[in-house]
């Protein structure tokens, strides 16, 4: 994973490496999806929390708490951080704070996204090479 | 590297909102050779849980759920099903472990979620069957049926650690133990009673009643206790046992070797006032008598042996009055050099089937007799003695239970000596050393079981909640013939202990069947 990944990715990423096995072996990009896929929906609903009047904090803590589980699930610990801060903003009832905090979660998030991408495709290219590599030795 | 023993085929319901981690936790389960269920909604899950009855082993499910709250369901499944669950979350904060706590969670797991956590889920579903189990005056059905149902789950050894494999007979030869138990038209000889929380308060509270009267007999004890469908005999092997236990508690903490033969040899045989449990000193205490008469369940007739002397001036003082020399020659001097004196074992004449007690502790022989002011009804000071020795309770009932506590202080003690195939010194000093590391601490007990402790920063929960009552349902483990299940290796024979030498035990002059033997482990009184 290296330094691509470091700070953005968690042990709990490798954990997940750890899990993908010939029964699955695209668990990990598999996970990946889903997260974004899950977590794309709950950015969408905080955002349309975020926009009406005055903010509603149990929900948005509510919300958030949510998208903390998710980001555990692939270790996304830039994107984790974020979300504990956005929660402590809740709780004081600080909008300007939750606004500011939720819109560096959304960078992370995206930047999360990009680096994951590029990682998997450059191990399927990997295996890609591997296999052109055999062949050609055929 | 995770020292795996997970239990194949455990029937898991996971239920989680987040698909992310639903998928996650059914790979991970998977790996952990369960079975999974995923559901992503509570009230799935309880629908679920009911269509199939007995369809789960064990729920895990996350807090927040959008259509029910965790802890509701938590309820549900606890009241409607009695399934153990364990609740997750991402949020670790104390109130909300305790919520879980207070509506009967097993454990509360944080998310991350680590394999070893997953690993142990199973002794969730273990200690609950065997709560059950003892719940149940008399009842053997739950222990057995939740073995019987899980026939096709066999153990898996895991990893390198060897404390962990167990071999598939042996799991079959616990498992017959087990079915013999419950099934009262198997072809053990003797039914056998499980001396429940409930009975033993009764005995107990008879035993008082008669008071510290040496003629508190068997016959006595029968009559107050109007439990029907109990026998003098079984009274009788059980009152031995009390009185060991007892003698035991005495001691305090002393770490002593009740060997019979050793004493014997010392001192002149007088007679044993046996009943009462007092000793002369000098003399080999009662406690020998006692578990001359333990084995003695059919054919001796106990109130003969509570009232009246045990001493047969022919052979040793412990032969009981059958007269069979059957006395463990044992050679002195007995000191430090005790394994010496152990060696020599070999002329056991009896080929009685070898299930032998392991009563002792440390160090292995001792030469002073029991103190002579012993009264084997200090029933009194015995539970606090326990309650000094134990943690403070995890369950409320401590009362007669404590009786049934001692084992978990030695539990090291009876699984080194279980794993004993031959008798040799080095075994014998196995033993001690393990012995000598007993306190009563039990997570170091667990520990020295090698038994791997959850990880506390993840479940910080099961510390307290497993480690203490899973000792409870320890000496439950071997009430159903289970005890070993986990523990130590066997790599000798299907016999669990087949092969220990008979020097350990304590002053039999017959081996207990395997009946007795469990019904002996059962009140802990391998260990002194």
């Amino acid at each position: 994973m290296g330094k691509f990944m470091q700070g953005y990715l968690d042990e709990q990423f490798m954990e997940l490496e750890e899990l993908q096995d010939d029964a699955n072996p695209n668990f990990v990009e598999e996970v990946a999806a889903s997260y974004f896929k899950d977590s794309a929906r709950l950015i969408n609903n905080i955002d349309q929390a975020l926009r009406r009047g005055p903010l509603d904090f149990n929900r948005l803590d509510s919300y958030m708490h949510q998208f903390k589980g998710s980001s555990t699930s692939i270790g996304a610990s830039k994107v984790k951080t974020e979300c504990t801060m956005f929660r402590e903003y809740c709780r004081a009832g600080n909008a300007e704070g939750c606004l500011r905090t939720f819109q560096e979660l959304k960078k992370e998030h995206a930047t999360l996204r990009k680096k994951l991408e590029h990682y998997f495709q450059v191990q399927a290219s990997d295996q890609l090479c591997v296999i052109n590599q055999l062949q050609n030795m055929c | 590297m995770d020292k795996g023993f997970s239990p194949v085929g455990l029937r898991v319901l996971v239920v989680d909102d987040d698909p992310t981690w639903l998928k996650i936790l059914e790979k991970m389960l998977k790996k952990c050779s369960y079975e999974v269920t995923t559901c992503g909604l509570a009230r799935e899950a309880l629908r679920l849980l009911r269509e199939r009855k007995d369809g789960f082993d064990i729920v895990i499910s996350d807090v927040n759920m959008p259509d029910m709250d965790g802890f509701k369901l938590l309820e549900h499944v606890g009241l409607e099903l009695d399934l153990p669950v364990i609740m997750m979350s991402v949020d670790g904060e104390t109130k909300r472990v305790m919520k879980g706590v207070q509506h009967g969670a097993c454990d509360y797991l944080l998310k991350p979620i680590r394999m070893k956590e997953l690993k142990i889920i199973w002794q969730h579903v273990l200690r609950k069957k065997l709560q059950e189990v003892r719940d149940i005056e008399g009842c053997y059905e739950v222990g057995a049926d939740w073995f019987t149902r899980n026939d096709e789950a066999h153990y898996l050894g895991g990893g390198e650690d060897v404390s962990f494999g167990k071999k598939r007979k042996d799991f079959e030869f616990e498992k017959k133990l087990l079915q013999d138990e419950s099934d009262p038209s198997s072809s053990s000889k003797k039914a056998r009673v499980v001396w429940s929380f409930e009975l033993h308060q009764k005995f107990v509270n008879a035993v008082n009643q008669i008071g510290c009267d040496h003629k508190a007999g068997p016959k006595k004890i029968l009559d107050l206790m109007n439990v029907p469908w109990l026998t003098r005999e079984n009274v009788a092997s059980h009152l031995q046992k009390y009185r060991l236990y007892l003698s035991r508690l005495e001691k305090g903490k002393e770490l002593k070797c009740y060997s019979g033969g050793v004493r014997n040899m010392d001192s002149p045989p007088k007679d044993a006032e046996f009943s009462s449990g007092h000793q002369s000193p000098g003399k080999s205490s009662y406690v020998y008598s006692g578990g001359s008469s333990l084995v003695h369940k059919a054919e001796t007739d106990p109130k003969q042996l509570a009232s009246s002397s045990v001493s047969d001036p022919s052979s040793d003082v412990h032969m009981p009055p059958k007269g069979k020399k059957k006395r463990i020659e044992f050679e002195p001097p007995i000191s430090s050099s005790v394994f010496d004196s152990l060696l020599p074992w070999s002329d056991v004449p009896d080929p009685l089937e070898s299930k032998p007690q392991i009563l002792f502790e440390s160090s292995f022989l001792q030469q002073q007799p029991l103190l002579p002011s012993q009264s084997p009804y200090v029933v009194a000071s015995a539970p606090t003695l326990m309650e000094q020795e134990m943690k403070p309770s995890y369950e409320t009932c401590v009362n007669a239970d404590e009786f049934l506590m001692p084992q978990n202080k030695n539990s090291t003690v009876i699984n080194q000596d279980v794993s004993l195939s031959t008798p040799s010194a080095i075994s014998c000093m196995k033993l001690q050393e393990s012995s000598s590391n007993v306190n009563n601490d039990t997570e170091s007990i667990l520990r020295s079981l090698n038994w791997e402790l959850p990880e506390s920063h993840h479940s910080g929960f099961i510390d307290t909640d497993l480690d203490f009552s899973w000792l409870h349902g320890e000496h439950l483990l071997a009430n159903t013939g289970l005890q070993n299940f986990q523990f130590q290796d066997y790599s000798s024979s299907s016999s669990l202990l087949s092969e220990l030498p008979p020097h350990l035990w304590f002053g039999n002059d017959r081996l207990p069947e395997p009946d007795e033997y469990t019904l002996m482990v059962d009140h802990g009184l391998f260990i002194s």
